[in-house]
């Protein structure tokens, strides 16, 4: 601590930019090491038959699990550093007074690129409502901004390529839009919990990432890597575990009976699955990936993936403390018909 | 001097408010620590990225947890 201050400011960056090089270079080196090395310490060391399941099932397991934690170590740090520029009191001001349909494209476009956490979905619903942004265009905002997160987008991009990237990411943003339009025509702020159209907003806003240095936005993002591995480990085990289970146990055509391409009701099946089920991109991307390679379509599977990342039970519960049920409700309704409406248009123009 | 904390008791909260009472221990200055986890009174000082941190009345922190260090500067311009 007290070097940093006794260094000169031109030293301090250059030790910076050594810093970023040799972190950069150790990822790249652990990202190459983790492909060559399970391969000859599962059969050597540990003596597993190559052809055995076990052995696929744990080189699954393994392998995925230390490549989504380097991913998602890379994309948290850049992405937070970059989005410590954006906040979401700048976005309130871009949506204040925007009318609907254009301020619910504005809105999702915004949820994907502002810095959020679903334990500020309270406070911001609040602050969005009560300076007067449109519920079905704070809603647009609300469900876009879990959907369509970085996370979600280097994660695809790095395991499936651009295209199924674009797709998802055209379609998540459908979704928000589609959904906040029709949840503002249908005039639900009754159902709007009233304490919320009552708050009085006194305190001065304060934009948390205006005027900090270089130095804290880098140990902002390292802070939110520490912290959202912290929280999300046990999902990424559960859904890598299931991906390595499905790799490797799975009879072939088990998934493909119920939900393939020939499968008229898959995708409702998918959706149907997924919102009840709590995961996020890290977690769930693992177990897609395997039953992709079940031979599953791509559409129910983003469908499947939408539907657990953009709906899920903690979240309606914190939404409860504004939202009153009947409007809940029909958040979940209208959400869901929209995934499942991507989901077919996927199918379709995918194969 | 007063001090909020503002936060509905995710670990973020938790852990501005350990590192205020650090910073204030530090420099030795007597402040009632509050808690504010009232998502209507949160809304109301203007803050939605929490954890926010208000003193006497004034928000100076919203949205991430600084480091010590940087909190007791903070709380040294504050109080000062």
């Amino acid at each position: 601590m007290t070097e940093t201050l006794v260094r000169s400011p031109g030293r301090h960056r250059w030790g910076l930019v050594a810093a970023g090089v040799g972190a950069g270079a150790a990822w790249v080196a652990a990202y190459r090491v983790n492909g060559l090395v399970w391969e000859p310490l599962l059969t050597h060391v540990l003596g597993l038959d190559p052809a055995s399941r076990t052995y696929e099932t744990v080189r699954f397991f393994c392998y995925d699990t230390v490549k989504i934690v380097l991913l998602l170590a890379l994309i948290v740090f850049v992405v937070t550093v970059l989005r410590s520029f954006m906040s979401l009191e700048r976005t309130r001001a871009l949506l204040g007074g925007r009318r609907e349909g254009a301020g619910n494209v504005l809105a999702a476009g915004l949820g994907v690129v502002t810095p959020f956490c679903s334990c500020s979905a309270v406070p911001a619903f609040i602050g969005f409502v009560a300076a007067g942004v449109p519920l079905g265009v704070t809603l647009s905002f609300l469900i876009a901004s879990p959907l369509v997160n970085e996370v979600a987008i280097g994660l695809l991009l790095s395991l499936f390529g651009w295209r199924v990237t674009l797709l998802y990411v055209g379609a998540g943003l459908t979704v928000a839009v589609v959904a906040g339009f029709v949840l503002g025509r249908l005039r639900l702020e009754r159902w709007v919990e009233p304490f919320v159209l009552e708050t009085r907003l006194d305190g001065e806003p304060v934009d948390p990432g205006a005027g900090l240095t270089i130095e804290q936005r880098i140990a902002m993002g390292a802070q939110e890597v520490r912290s959202i591995l912290r929280r999300i480990w046990p999902y990424l085990l559960v859904g890598i575990g299931l991906g390595a289970l499905i790799h490797g146990w799975a009879p072939a055509d088990l998934f493909v009976r119920y939900a393939g391409s020939g499968s008229a009701t898959g995708v409702l099946v998918a959706v149907l699955l997924g919102v009840p089920l709590y995961s996020n991109a890290a977690g769930i991307l693992p177990l897609v990936e395997a039953l992709y390679g079940q031979g599953l379509p791509m559409g129910t599977l983003l469908a499947f993936m939408m539907a657990v990342v953009g709906l899920s039970l903690p979240e309606l519960v914190l939404l409860r403390r504004v939202l009153k049920p009947p409007l809940l409700a029909v958040f979940v309704g209208v959400v869901a018909a929209s995934i499942v409406g991507v989901g077919y248009l996927f199918n379709a123009v995918l194969t | 001097m007063d001090v909020k904390i503002l936060g509905p008791g995710c670990r973020n909260c938790r852990a501005l408010e350990k590192a205020t009472r650090a910073a204030l221990d530090g420099l030795g200055l007597a402040a009632d620590v509050e808690e504010v986890t009232d998502y209507a009174a949160i809304a109301g000082y203007g803050v939605m990225s929490t954890p926010g941190l208000v003193v006497d009345g004034r928000v100076l922190v919203s949205g991430r947890v600084p480091t010590t260090r940087e909190l007791t500067e903070l709380l040294a311009g504050a109080g000062g």
